[in-house]
């Protein structure tokens, strides 16, 4: 790589966190008065050409809240994320059946522009990807495409702050963002993705690229980020879903019988607190407790 | 692993000549004779690759010196040929303008025509005739395409430098094309799914995120298009024709070129002539030099990619 490798390597860039991952307390969201929906999910299927990634799943995002989407690899989670935000039509062959509701609007209707859909519900990738520009243009991109007027300084500085990543690069804004290290550049691709004011962000394994310390930082961010914004993520790591998520999501696979491929489905949908502890499916026992397949 | 480190009770210690020889059978002899010879392989190319380099640089340099001077850069080409004197200023003028009206051409087509094939062509059949045909087209010698540039215009406008600028175009569409897809083929796709999850319309992403990333790479493709096509000399012997004052309009009239002045000048018996083909040959090898820093720099400041 370039010099940058030695900013990179500097022992100060991800400030150690005192707050360990068991130690973080997690609020239980007051199950009394349900949050109101944000995505309504009936009946989806979607399909890769002729292949089926996931058949016939119903549930409900809230806002304001953490949804988790777990299960095994190949299940359909990612796949479910990225028809929140229109994703899967960039990929050839992608088909949905059934309906998203976005506050009552069907995200898949004829009339809607997924590039819309897009400007409204952010995403956080698994691997970060910030563009090779400065941390300040990436930021601004968004706003700038938005073309929202206003002090560009201002909504640079907010979105950093929110993110949690002001006080590390505020004296290097003009420097590239490739510089910083995985976890920064990840807490930088959240802040991009706030810039512009999402309703939703939705983060696929946001955290499975980081080490310990750069993960706890971007769960702290998830819970801070909740106030304001409705967060689903996917993630392989049953202990980080337990921890900063509202509800979770279980989905699995299931063999075809017609042929020998794999669907996804959705087992079991909950409050994250009695899918851990006390959840209704056997299977969904059987993959928080370790005992699955 | 690690019940090889546990010795039992009864196990003497090894020596530490057997520890010696253990650790060195690892890297065993054949291993490192063959690594060796790798290394001096390499070497070696290296060194032969630079050594023809040098000269032709050092040569160049060593007989095209004496010659430069103000007057080579301000004055007409010389009257008689085979006496001192006279400057080189038609043939700079005339390169820099024919290039610089093949590279107006060439590039901007050129880019457009690999982001089609590499953004929206895909492996579709139009994008896979199109990449076959300008494949087709690196292959056809130089002189070939002044022939046809000749044909079909030369004939029915008369000799000028834009004329050479068609050919020499010609001539450089295929490797912009090729050097420009290999580039944005490097910029990974996260970049672009980065720029759709923000709400951004592909020919934007393009324009924002895809080539600003794949600048570097396309400045190299075209400065080898430019050095390639300001070198070229066949298709511009019958294309630009003969002017021995200064000419910057490149639409009428005749014009010049310093691969012309070093071919007919190098190719006289006089003393005097051909060391203007070496002045003009240093001439040329410089001019591209300082194109290609000027594009560095240039691309340099527009994309800040590992600051």
């Amino acid at each position: 790589m370039t010099p940058d490798q030695t900013t990179a390597a500097q022992p100060t860039v991800d400030a150690p966190v005192t707050v360990t991952p068991a130690e973080r307390v997690i609020e239980p969201t007051p199950s009394a008065e349900p949050a109101p929906v944000v995505f309504d999910v009936r009946d989806l299927n979607v399909y890769y050409g002729a292949f089926r990634a996931i058949r016939d799943a119903n549930l409900q995002i809230h806002r304001n809240e953490v949804t988790a989407f777990i299960g095994p690899s190949g299940c359909g989670k990612s796949t479910m994320l990225r028809c929140f935000d229109r994703m899967n039509d960039l990929i050839e062959g992608a088909r949905v059946e059934g309906s998203i509701r976005y506050h009552g609007v069907d995200l898949y209707g004829d009339k809607i522009d997924p590039v819309e859909v897009r400007k409204r519900i952010g995403m956080v990738f698994q691997k970060p990807n910030p563009f090779p520009k400065s941390i300040y243009d990436n930021i601004a991109f968004g706003p700038r495409l938005a073309g929202i007027k206003g002090d560009m300084h201002e909504i640079v500085e907010r979105a950093l702050r929110q993110a949690a990543l002001w006080d590390e690069v505020k004296d290097r804004l003009k420097k590239s963002a490739i510089g910083l290290s995985g976890g920064q550049q990840q807490r930088l691709c959240i802040a991009r993705a706030i810039a512009v004011a999402p309703e939703v962000i939705l983060m696929d394994e946001p955290c499975s690229a980081l080490d310990p310390i750069a993960t706890a930082r971007v769960e702290d961010l998830m819970q801070e980020l909740k106030s304001r914004y409705t967060i689903v993520i996917v993630t392989h790591n049953m202990q980080q879903a337990a921890r900063v998520s509202d509800r979770t999501a279980f989905f699995t696979t299931e063999v075809n019988e017609t042929s020998d491929t794999r669907t996804g489905v959705l087992v079991e949908y909950d409050v994250t607190d009695k899918m851990f502890s006390n959840p209704t499916d056997e299977r969904t026992e059987n993959y928080v407790t370790g005992r699955f397949g | 692993m690690s019940d090889l480190l546990v010795r039992g009770p009864s196990e003497p210690e090894p020596t530490e000549d057997q520890e010696r020889r253990l650790l060195e059978v690892t890297i065993g002899r054949s291993r490192r004779v063959r690594n060796r010879l790798a290394t001096v392989w390499m070497y070696a190319s290296f060194v032969a690759v630079v050594i023809p380099l040098g000269f032709i640089v050092g040569y160049v340099v060593a007989k095209g010196l004496s010659v430069l001077s103000v007057d080579w850069f301000t004055k007409p080409l010389a009257i008689i040929s085979s006496q001192p004197g006279g400057g080189m200023a038609p043939a700079i003028v005339g390169t820099l303008v024919i290039t610089f009206w093949a590279a107006a051409m060439a590039v901007p087509l050129g880019v457009l025509g690999a982001v089609y094939l590499h953004e929206y062509g895909g492996k579709g059949r139009l994008a896979r005739l199109i990449r076959f045909m300008s494949d087709v087209m690196t292959g056809v010698p130089s002189i070939v395409m002044g022939l046809f540039i000749y044909t079909i215009w030369t004939l029915r406008f008369g000799l000028s430098g834009f004329a050479g600028s068609l050919a020499l175009g010609c001539l450089m569409l295929p490797i912009v094309i090729r050097s420009t897809e290999e580039m944005l083929r490097l910029v990974p796709d996260d970049l672009r799914m980065a720029s759709y999850a923000l709400g951004n319309r592909k020919w934007r992403t393009i324009i924002t995120v895809v080539l600003p990333a794949a600048l570097g790479g396309i400045v190299s493709g075209v400065m080898l298009a430019v050095a390639r096509a300001a070198g070229e000399t066949a298709p511009l012997l019958f294309l630009i024709g003969a002017s021995r004052t200064v000419n910057w309009d490149a639409f009428t009239g005749p014009n010049s070129a310093l691969s012309l002045q070093i071919f007919t000048n190098a190719t006289t018996p006089f003393a005097a002539a051909q060391n203007r083909a070496w002045g003009a040959a240093l001439t040329l090898v410089g001019l591209v030099f300082i194109l290609t820093i000027i594009a560095r720099v240039v691309a340099a400041r527009f994309s800040l990619k590992h600051q």
